[in-house]
């Protein structure tokens, strides 16, 4: 993506004002803020407005869950697509926000550079994964995981309820910190076949019935 | 009830009581419809006379419909002695002093007691309690003045020693009993013969049990308690089982309460003593009610008091254990932003830990006792010792073993050299737990190095990392190159699952 492409439209939505100046300001250029919003219903209303290509969307807001700004979005605008941003460490609210419908989550310690570069993939269409939410899916699909675990509900899909061998390892790569170009090299892969597996999970992540991610969606009151 | 006294018990040794125990062995007995309702006619091949005295328990403990499984066993068919001796006594006579057991308690651990220090079967005794209870209320006062006086198993003093410095509580007692005395007179004035009989028990019992609530200890109060939230709460586990009790229960108590009133009073006559009953419970609770009350809610709001002042202190305390401590050396280090923020980071990480995930600060200066809380302590060490993020990222978790303490450690030293020599800002940590090994990366994005051409203190860490994760059947690898940052990779099989495979032992592509 070279640097005089039309900047993508973005739109921040995060309760704290000084966070989303930062934001602002580490973004420069490189994109063009359009909007900001610092509750629910303020982000539904200006996103329907400005309808931005892109939007930073806050998973904790006061009004309520990101996922209810992408939940009341996405069935009007499909075209407006939601990079979830945050600093929350619980993985129900991020995996709530990317069964919403989010195309990525990346955490608030994300450097600009990084951040750019996310904004710039999601608008294209590929889905962003941070090393967390790498971990995250991981977790959520382990094969045997310790502790008590619920059994799988037997899916519609029974696909959509387990990773392949290729794309777990795609995701262990970005867990330990690999981009895309690098895992590509690692794996022998072009960089188009790492993003289509990223974006293979992200389906898997959204579709999947498998009973502990609707678990955490129940919890999350949003089965 | 047939039961006046049976020759081979001594009243002052079984008192047992567990009202619970009888309700669900009445509701068995009742559903196996081998019993007429009332409790005097005998079981369908039954041998025993009917007369025998003591019958009633007798039959109720015969192993097949006792609703106990611990009486079973011995058959009653090899003779009534025989069988009489088996279901009487168990397990051989206990010795020294007699004390509540704390095992196989239901209520106040009296009966089982009894039991151990006697060797008589427990459900007999508790029987006895039970049927002594209910016919003339003695078990009751016997079982509550044991209560109070009996030390619990392992306990030096009996709650009656703690309750005479309770005031409130005997002063509730009191109160208690002027209440309930009025009443239980004029019941008996009124000719309830059943009822009157019964106020001298009902009167101790309900003074002790106040006193005993007030004194006992919190895993006595603890065991009570569940036995009363299966009579009383609504949903759970097992909530059906509960409510079927709880009918149950009810059911019993209004039969045989309409059946007491009806006995003495037949006709309509019945409603004038109780207009006159009503009357007078109506005087007593307008006369005593509020003072009651208040001493109710005075008990609730100093306990309410008391609690809120400790959380109050405990959530001070570990305020200023962090925040405020991260808050000083900020402040004194405030020349150095690559040092402030390390803290700043590391004490954001704690708060939320104690917020979110119930962690209290400080907790993680002990020793980690799972491999991702090892991780998280790393973590924060090597922040704030070398001023450069750490990136953690951990799928799944496990208990740590020596093995995966060893793992941790070459974790640290992984990382700890990427703080020092890499010069990146950012180091990723990646941990995942596998049903099969445990396996650690550590990477940045610094300068990187050849590894055929190292210098010799770098190669003898990665050779202390290596030898380290080796002795304990573990592998490490380094890669590295000019410029491209450097990554080592630590796996760990896992013996603890008794599964040793090193099928780990080069995952992703690092040979």
């Amino acid at each position: 993506m070279t640097e005089h492409q039309d900047p993508p439209r973005v739109f921040i939505v995060d309760d704290h004002g000084l966070f989303r100046s930062g934001v602002r300001a580490e973004l420069g250029d490189d994109v063009q803020v359009v909007g900001e919003a610092d509750d629910v219903e303020p982000a539904i209303a200006g996103i329907r407005q400005c309808l931005p290509e892109v939007v930073l969307l806050d998973v904790h807001l006061p009004g309520g869950g990101g996922q209810v700004v992408v939940r009341e979005v996405t069935p009007d605008h499909p075209q407006v697509r939601f990079l979830a941003l945050s600093a929350s460490d619980a993985p129900e609210d991020v995996i709530a926000v990317i069964r919403a419908g989010a195309r990525g989550y990346v955490t608030k310690t994300i450097s600009g550079a990084d951040l750019v570069d996310a904004v710039r993939r999601v608008a294209a269409g590929d889905a962003v994964f941070s090393p967390r939410l790498a971990g995250f899916v991981l977790d959520a699909f382990a094969l045997q995981p310790g502790g008590p675990q619920p059994q799988p509900q037997p899916s519609f899909d029974p696909e959509l309820d387990q990773l392949t061998p290729r794309e777990r390892e795609v995701l262990r790569l970005i867990a330990r910190g690999y981009t895309y170009k690098e895992i590509a090299r690692e794996l022998y892969i072009s960089a188009k076949t790492v993003e289509s597996h990223v974006s293979s999970v992200l389906r898997k992540l959204q579709l999947s019935t498998r009973h502990q991610l609707s678990r955490w969606a129940a919890e999350r009151r949003l089965a | 009830m047939s039961y006046r006294e049976e020759p081979r018990f001594d009243p002052d040794r079984e008192p047992a009581g567990a009202g619970i125990a009888l309700i669900a062995a009445s509701a068995k007995w009742r559903d196996d419809r081998r019993v007429d309702e009332r409790t005097a006619s005998a079981p369908p091949g039954y041998p025993g006379e009917r007369h025998f005295s003591g019958g009633t328990w007798a039959r109720w403990a015969e192993p097949d419909w006792a609703g106990d499984g611990r009486l079973g066993g011995r058959h009653w068919r090899g003779g009534r002695r025989h069988w009489l001796g088996g279901v009487i006594n168990g397990a051989p006579k206990g010795s020294g002093p007699l004390r509540r057991a704390r095992a196989d308690r239901v209520i106040g651990g009296v009966a089982a007691g009894i039991a151990v220090r006697t060797g008589v079967r427990l459900p007999v005794v508790r029987l006895v309690f039970v049927v002594t209870a209910l016919t003339s209320g003695f078990g009751l006062v016997a079982y509550v003045l044991a209560w109070l006086f009996l030390p619990a198993e392992g306990e030096s003093g009996a709650i009656a020693g703690r309750a005479m410095s309770d005031l409130r509580g005997i002063a509730l007692a009191i109160v208690t009993t002027c209440t309930l005395v009025p009443l239980l007179v004029v019941t008996s004035i009124l000719g309830v013969a059943w009822l009157s009989s019964f106020s001298g028990p009902l009167v101790v019992g309900a003074a002790g049990l106040i006193l005993i609530w007030r004194n006992a200890g919190p895993d006595e109060l603890a065991s009570v308690r569940a036995v009363a939230q299966s009579l009383t709460s609504q949903a759970g586990a097992g909530g059906r089982s509960r409510i079927r009790l709880r009918i149950a229960v009810a059911g019993v108590l209004v039969v045989s309460g309409l059946g007491t009133l009806l006995a003495v009073r037949k006709t309509v006559v019945l409603l004038r003593p109780l207009a006159g009953v009503a009357l007078l419970l109506a005087a007593i609770v307008v006369l005593l009610g509020p003072w009651w009350l208040r001493i109710a809610r005075d008990l609730m709001s100093e306990r309410q008091a008391r609690v809120r002042a400790e959380e109050r202190a405990e959530i001070a305390a570990r305020v200023h254990d962090s925040v405020l401590q991260t808050l000083a050396l900020i402040q004194r280090r405030a020349d150095s932003p690559q040092q402030v923020v390390a803290l700043a980071r590391a004490q954001e990480r704690e708060l939320r830990s104690w917020l979110f995930d119930g962690r209290a600060p400080g907790s993680m200066d002990d020793l980690a006792t799972t491999l991702a809380s090892g991780v998280r302590h790393l973590q924060q060490d090597v922040e704030a010792l070398h001023g450069i993020a750490v990136e953690v990222v951990t799928v799944g978790d496990s208990a740590l073993d020596e093995d995966l303490a060893a793992l941790l450690a070459a974790a640290r030293e992984a990382t700890v050299n990427a703080a020092k020599w890499s010069g990146a800002p950012v180091v990723s940590l990646f941990a995942e737990v596998e049903p099969d090994g445990v396996s650690v990366f550590v990477r940045d994005r610094g300068r990187g190095f050849d590894p055929a051409a190292v210098s010799a203190d770098r190669k003898g860490l990665a050779e202390s990392v290596r030898a380290r994760m080796a002795r304990h059947g573990g592998s490490a690898a380094v890669r590295s190159a000019p410029g491209e940052g450097t990554e080592v990779s630590l796996t760990m099989p896992r013996t603890a699952a008794g599964d040793s495979r090193d099928s780990k032992g080069s995952k992703g592509s690092q040979a």
